[in-house]
């Protein structure tokens, strides 16, 4: 593993026990039933970097952040922060320095934030919990520099969260993140409960601060031109899997694997694509049941180029070029039809 | 207005909606017009709290007490509907006026077939029998594009994914072959894929059956692929109001460029985005003149005290001073 990655997933799982009560499995012989929320996600993140993590609603994307930051303990696999594997930390100081080291900012700016506590005692709990500032006047000041640092004013401390509208509650989120000086924010949908020109807001806040304070993120969004705009590499994931890593450059100018190039193909565009009067025709089908995915490669129901070894063998993810793709399609060259022309920039607009 | 061809289907005079406080009325829908043509789409964007869906819930007249319409004109096909009784608005809706909101699952009962859901309102509407209900449900879920619908139609809602309620959700809409229809938010609280096929949809009912449809969002992407014209709220006001290519494309009022140039694109240059500095005021709060002044990079010395009213500008109706042909504005 290169110097320079923080952190590293590997082959992480999760298992959710969605089973029938215990009568009903002894009386009716019903068995034990579990969703596979994460099935053996592997990737990993260098310092300083912005990696995205995407996909549609139950695609494991937020179990992905909360296992990293501790919410979830992983079924298997293991998580490698800064060299250090958390998952065999067993001693709650060990944890709690590296907990301090990474940071969340939940999506919904409403829920996140203690309605009976003041901005003030909100943005300090880390930096208390951690014990890194014991003195009350230095306290103080710290947290109206954070204030400060994500454009809101010292004196909104004195003000409870009700006081402020959404998109500067999810400042006051990022300020709480910032306090303990974290390496890693994990920042699961920072921007979708926020209106367009605030959401610009945030990102341009969240890129301000990634630069000055050398952060790394792990920034997880179903909005594809958000990733476009923030991401350094991305990661397009599929029931639980991952089906393609890849820059973002590469991710959005040539998609390689099928789920990506649908996703970019169904983004509701503001110009309509050249030749056409904004006519698609939608690809058909939604995400199936993740209580029993389709065998094989998750994706072939809805997959145009699907064959018999798509229905049977798992695809791993593999080095394609120069991106990481699961997909028998692209490995075996039936893809090269269409990658010969690979999407123009104006086409996904 | 503008001017039009054909007998507009829906036309909003002056419409406003008012929340008592105890310091005063405070005024949440504020001399908003517009008009539909049958087998027009009318995006409605603008920030939460634009008043969009107020102005949606006004004109089915599902406004929630405290609010009220408080002034203006709603009339439909020539009729007059604010002002009708309860119960005859009743009948309006669902007949005259289809319905569908945002989020599928709490539109639908949980404790009912689809089916039995869609043969009430079929009946309550058109004089049918049961059996004749229960076919043209059928058609419904068909038109709708439900596989099987004549498995599905005795399923529960909660056996469809979110997609397949939501088609459910405009299948209801349309049971009584209305006019027009109201969609507030259709698509938000779907996935990419699905909100394509839900559009394509929605798009091909107007088409078809020359249903209009106000189509409140503040997804300009959905709007861009769906709307014929574009009207953009703030406030509680319509600051511009025209053709969609014209509103994504060259928007006239700097709060719809501003509003333009902050929607992350998925090509072109990355770095910082434009943003607009500040936050929509709240109710009690809209500053005097034009209520996008504080934040305005285009402010005149005259937007902080003279509200602008909506008047043609080229190809659109904007409000806004620096589009007033006769006035010699000075800088501020």
């Amino acid at each position: 593993m290169p110097d320079d990655t923080i952190l590293e997933v590997n082959d992480l799982q999760h298992h959710f026990d969605v089973s029938p009560p215990a009568l009903d499995r002894v009386l009716r012989g019903k068995g034990r039933v579990a969703v596979k929320a994460l099935d053996g996600v592997s990737f990993s993140i260098r310092r300083g970097e912005n990696f995205s993590l995407v996909g549609e609603s139950g695609c494991g994307k937020t179990t992905v952040a909360r296992c990293i930051v501790g919410l979830y303990r992983p079924s298997a696999g293991n998580i490698v922060f800064d060299g250090v594997d958390i998952g065999r930390l067993k001693q709650r100081n060990a944890m709690s320095r590296v907990r301090r080291r990474m940071q969340m900012v939940f999506q919904d700016p409403y829920a996140s934030l203690n309605p009976r506590w003041r901005v003030r005692k909100i943005v300090a709990e880390p930096l208390v919990t951690h014990r890194l500032v014991t003195d009350k006047a230095e306290l103080r000041t710290r947290v109206g520099e954070l204030l400060e640092q994500v454009r809101l004013s010292p004196a909104d401390g004195d003000k409870f969260p009700h006081e402020f509208s959404g998109g500067q509650r999810q400042r006051i989120s990022i300020a709480r993140a910032l306090a303990a000086h974290p390496d890693l924010l994990v920042c699961d949908e920072p921007t979708s409960a926020l209106d367009v020109s605030v959401q610009a807001q945030i990102l341009n806040l969240m890129k301000d601060l990634q630069r000055r304070l050398g952060l790394t993120y792990l920034f997880i969004s179903h909005n594809l031109a958000v990733i476009y705009q923030i991401s350094d590499r991305v990661g397009v994931m599929y029931l639980g899997r991952l089906v393609e890593v890849a820059t973002a450059d590469q991710l959005f100018s040539t998609p390689r694997h099928p789920y990506t190039q649908l996703l970019l193909e169904t983004i509701p565009r503001l110009d309509p694509p050249d030749g056409s009067s904004g006519e698609r025709e939608p690809v058909a089908g939604e995400v199936p049941n993740p209580i029993h995915p389709p065998p094989g490669c998750a994706f072939h129901p809805r997959c145009p180029l699907a064959n018999d070894r798509c229905r049977n063998e798992r695809p791993s993810l593999l080095i394609a070029d120069d991106a990481f793709v699961a997909c028998h399609a692209v490995h075996e060259g039936r893809l090269s039809s269409r990658l010969a022309e690979p999407h123009s920039p104006a086409r996904c607009d | 207005m503008t001017p039009k061809n054909t007998e507009p289907l829906l036309r909003v005079e002056n419409l406003r909606v008012e929340v008592p406080s105890r310091r005063g009325a405070l005024t949440a829908v504020d001399d908003v017009s517009f008009d539909i043509a049958p087998g027009e789409v009318l995006g409605v964007v603008g920030e939460s709290g634009a008043g969009k869906s107020l102005t949606g819930a006004a004109i089915i007249g599902l406004l929630e007490p405290p609010l009220r319409i408080a002034g203006g004109s709603i009339t439909l096909s020539g009729r007059r509907i604010d002002t009708l009784p309860y119960e005859a608005m009743r009948r309006v809706r669902g007949k005259e006026i289809g319905v569908i909101f945002q989020d599928p699952l709490t539109s639908l009962n949980p404790l009912h077939t689809v089916g039995h859901q869609l043969v009430e309102t079929v009946r309550t509407h058109l004089d049918m029998g049961s059996v004749e209900a229960r076919g043209r449900a059928l058609s419904l879920l068909g038109e709708v594009g439900i596989a099987a619908a004549e498995e599905r139609i005795d399923h529960y809602p909660h056996q469809f994914s979110g997609g397949m309620r939501q088609r459910v959700v405009i299948a209801l809409a349309i049971a009584a072959s209305p006019r027009l229809i109201i969609a507030d938010e259709p698509t938000t609280a779907l996935d990419v894929s699905v909100q394509a096929q839900i559009i394509a949809l929605l798009k091909r009912l107007g088409r078809d059956h020359g249903t209009a449809i106000m189509l409140v969002t503040h997804d300009m992407g959905v709007i861009a692929e769906t709307a014929h014209r574009v009207a953009v709220m703030y406030a509680g006001r319509i600051v511009e109001i025209g053709s969609v290519r014209k509103i994504i494309d060259r928007p006239s009022h700097p709060y719809t460029a501003g509003l333009m140039a902050s929607i992350p694109r998925t090509s072109g240059p990355r770095g910082r985005l434009q943003q607009i500095d500040g936050t929509m005021p709240r109710l009690n709060a809209i500053p005097e003149g034009c209520p996008f002044n504080p934040r305005c990079p285009k402010r005149l010395s005259r937007c902080r005290h003279d509200r602008p009213d909506l008047i043609p500008s080229g190809d659109a109706d904007v409000a806004c001073w620096l589009y007033l042909p006769v006035s010699e504005p000075t800088h501020a």
